[in-house]
């Protein structure tokens, strides 16, 4: 069951007047403009444990994304398949207003909407992992954890998950009378890619467009639109989301926003899995 | 008493800070809260990591961070959060609500001709003083009195709360500092808060990144100066 | 992998640590924009982040105390932390130890200060190599110095072991699964108090007194590092200036 949500955070009105006043003049609060995405930082392979990890830093927003591989049995409707499988948590370390629990429906459309974006443009070479079609296939886990809530969660936690996916080793298989053991120190080759994907989410306010809402511009903004983008430049999901209908005009601008500022981050994923010892830097820096 | 560190310094939860000379050897801790020490078996010891300052024979730590804790006759700036039938709760970003009773706000308060939501609504931002506040009930707050109520104009800045002290200064000589130069009518709240008007914009920006300095700086010696330095540079020698 | 690893050969760990040796330790505070406080701690491969949030308004209403504030503690385990993927739902295994941590919080937190408030500590294990509740109770202890929660002491905590007889210091994966004892301690470095005390496992009285002789002296090296760890944010804050 999903009930409307209590207004969170609460800001004052001055401060609300004033993001609507910048937003009227074609500006942020911070200083950027209205497709300027924050500074991205990151730092793949940050959990050696697991088959693949990032942690990317989206302004103040901060995103773990672990990707690990385990057996399991396929989808009866595609034998010949590895499973995807997406899963969000919100845990409250992020955020005063996130209390302790199972994913609420806002971490569960987070996880929901990247799965599908990666499953429908076939960013993992699914196919290529079958071991024993019908019977025995990779199952690859992408766990998303949001540590620093400061806005524009999708966004983040999609640039996490695709780089640890681009990222992410398969373990040794070890083939024995009882079955498949997994030998989860050892590492056999990458995890097949196809494609890369970015997001490109956007709050609309009045008919104005804002790429890469801030905390305090989602308090004030009531309407948002999420778009995939492959490394092609095809449409590979969208989720309209936020209590408020826009025209199709405003849609129409979107998605040409999305298909630029899509491609940008397509090609700073490129770049930094072109040269990825850049960004194997330790979680505490001294 | 001995002293064991050097005023100024970093100190640490559980870090001794002085030895004491005479006094009854007790193994039971006694707490002075407001200056974040605390003493047991004869020594002095800091409850938290901030900043020690020795003064004669007085020690107290200014913490690093802290939450905003009410006190009585405190002046506050609050949200309104919710309106109820008699009172508005106020967010004072503190580990409790305030209340600010209809009847301060209204002369002769009556809730059924008097409905509260046409004279603060949520959102609303106001400058008001800590009435009345033990340990057992919510802070309950007045805004009778000079300058207090709904804040409508002029810009409100957050700062952390362990920084206020440094904002005033000793004997409000930070504060003069800053009103001086730049000619802006500055209020600063308790509970970390500071209610600018200034002419315009540029004097505006130029005080705010005046009090990010000296959050940042606030233990460091000629704090001061150097916002003084910082303040005529961009200001001109004073208004 | 089947079968018992050879954990002690010469004298040496299965890591090539002397048995008193402890991990590399690493240690960062205030790594997180909106807690309180907050700690990211490393020993060795294990990480742990904290982050406090309080003294705020105790919600529901109900679990407030009249004198004191209530310490809600939750250690909490990522789903890819472990060797094989964990549900992310909360095991039995993470009720006991936060219930465990939490307690050996209680006798440091000056509690009573903020009557009917709440202090809400989380600790999420990001990586597990071994001794994890003790590394999340280090960084449980450091999140709420970040916060300027006022306390005794902080408390630091290490495990020690007992593999193919021998007693060693900050034991990894390995030497818990296939070690004879497992001791957590956590302890109050100013004052030496033991505040968090497990065993699982056998160990004779003169290998406790031996076991306990270790985790003290690592309990004073990673203290150390703590303290730098410390200086380093206060000195950190002047750079953020210009």
């Amino acid at each position: 069951m999903s009930i409307t949500p209590e207004k969170e955070p609460l800001l004052p009105r001055i401060q609300v007047e004033n993001i609507v006043k910048s937003i009227k003049k074609g500006e942020r609060i911070d200083g950027r403009g209205l497709t300027d995405y924050r500074p991205i930082e990151v730092i793949l392979n940050p959990i050696t444990k697991a088959s693949g990890s990032s942690l990317v830093k989206l302004g103040g927003t901060q995103v773990i994304a672990g990707v690990k591989l385990e057996l399991e049995e396929p989808f009866p409707d595609r034998p010949g398949e590895g499973v995807l499988q997406v899963h969000a948590e919100f845990v409250p370390l992020a955020s005063p207003s996130f209390e302790p629990g199972p994913p609420d429906e806002n971490a569960i459309e987070v996880a929901r909407v990247i799965d599908r974006s990666l499953r429908e443009s076939k960013a993992v070479k699914l196919d290529a992992l079958a071991i024993e079609p019908g019977k025995i296939v990779w199952s690859v886990y992408t766990d998303i954890y949001l540590v620093d809530h400061q806005g524009n969660i999708i966004d983040t936690s999609m640039l996490a998950s695709m780089l640890a996916l681009a990222t992410s080793r398969i373990p040794e298989l070890i083939k024995g009378e009882n079955g498949y053991k997994v030998d989860h120190t050892k590492y056999v080759g990458p995890l097949p890619i196809n494609t890369l994907v970015a997001t490109v989410t956007m709050g609309i306010y009045n008919d104005v467009i804002i790429v890469d809402p801030l905390l305090e511009e989602e308090a004030v903004i009531d309407s948002f639109i999420t778009i995939a983008i492959d490394e092609s430049g095809r449409i590979c999901g969208i989720q309209k989301r936020g209590m408020k209908g826009f025209s199709r005009s405003v849609l129409d601008n979107t998605i040409e926003i999305a298909l630029s500022k899509g491609r940008e981050l397509v090609d700073l994923m490129k770049k930094i899995l072109n040269n990825p010892s850049e960004y194997m830097k330790p979680l505490v820096s001294e | 008493m001995k002293v064991l560190v050097a005023d100024r310094q970093l100190v640490r939860p559980g870090d001794c800070l002085a030895i004491l000379e005479e006094g009854i050897i007790s193994n039971e801790i006694k707490r002075y809260p407001d200056k974040h020490i605390y003493v047991l078996d004869n020594k002095v010891y800091s409850d938290v990591l901030g900043i020690v300052y020795i003064e004669d024979k007085d020690i107290n730590v200014i913490p690093l961070e802290s939450v905003y804790y009410p006190r009585k006759d405190d002046t506050v700036i609050g949200i309104v959060d919710s309106i109820g039938v008699t009172s508005w709760s106020i967010d004072i970003r503190a580990p409790y609500k305030a209340i600010l009773p209809g009847s301060d706000v209204i002369e002769g308060f009556n809730p059924i001709t008097h409905n509260l939501r046409n004279y603060l609504d949520t959102g609303d931002l106001i400058l008001a003083k800590i009435a009345i506040f033990d340990r057992t009930r919510d802070p309950m707050l007045t805004t009778k009195g000079k300058g207090l109520g709904k804040i409508l104009e002029g810009v409100v800045v957050e700062i952390k709360p362990s920084k206020v002290a440094r904002l005033v200064g000793k004997k409000g000589s930070m504060y003069n500092l800053l009103s001086s130069k730049s000619g802006c009518d500055i209020t600063i709240a308790q509970n970390g808060y500071v209610w600018l008007k200034c002419k315009d914009e540029y004097v505006t920006k130029v005080l705010i990144e005046a009090i990010r300095l000296i959050e940042l700086k606030a233990h460091i010696r000629g704090l001061t100066e150097e916002v003084r330095v910082f303040l005529e540079s961009k200001l001109g020698e004073g208004k | 992998m089947s079968g018992k690893p050879v954990l002690i050969r010469d004298g040496l760990r299965i890591d090539g640590r002397k048995p008193e040796e402890l991990r590399p330790v690493r240690i960062a505070l205030g790594v997180l924009k909106n807690a309180n406080g907050s700690a990211l701690v490393e020993y060795g491969n294990t990480k742990a982040l904290a982050a406090v949030y309080g003294p705020r308004e105790a919600l529901p209403k109900h679990i407030s105390l009249p004198d004191r504030a209530v310490l809600r503690v939750r250690y909490h385990m990522a789903p890819f932390s472990t060797t094989e993927r964990k549900s992310p739902a909360p095991s039995r295994r993470e009720i006991e130890l936060s219930k465990v941590i939490r307690e050996a919080l209680e006798s440091v937190v000056f509690t009573s200060q903020f009557p009917r408030a709440s202090i809400d500590v989380f600790i999420e294990i990001l990586q597990a190599d071994g001794g994890t509740r003790t590394t999340g109770l280090t960084a449980a202890s450091l999140a709420l110095a970040d916060a300027g929660i006022p306390m005794r002491d902080l408390v630091i905590g290490v495990a020690v072991g007992k593999v193919d007889g021998v007693l060693v210091l900050d034991i990894n994966e390995l030497e818990d699964e296939y070690g004879e004892a497992d001791l957590p301690v956590g302890i109050m470095p100013n004052t030496g108090e033991i505040v968090l005390l497990q065993l699982n496992g056998v160990l004779t009285s003169g290998e406790f007194k031996q076991a306990l002789d270790m985790a003290y002296k690592g309990v004073e090296q990673i203290y150390k590092t703590a303290k730098e760890a410390m200086y380093r944010k206060y000195y950190k804050m002047f750079e953020e200036v210009r």
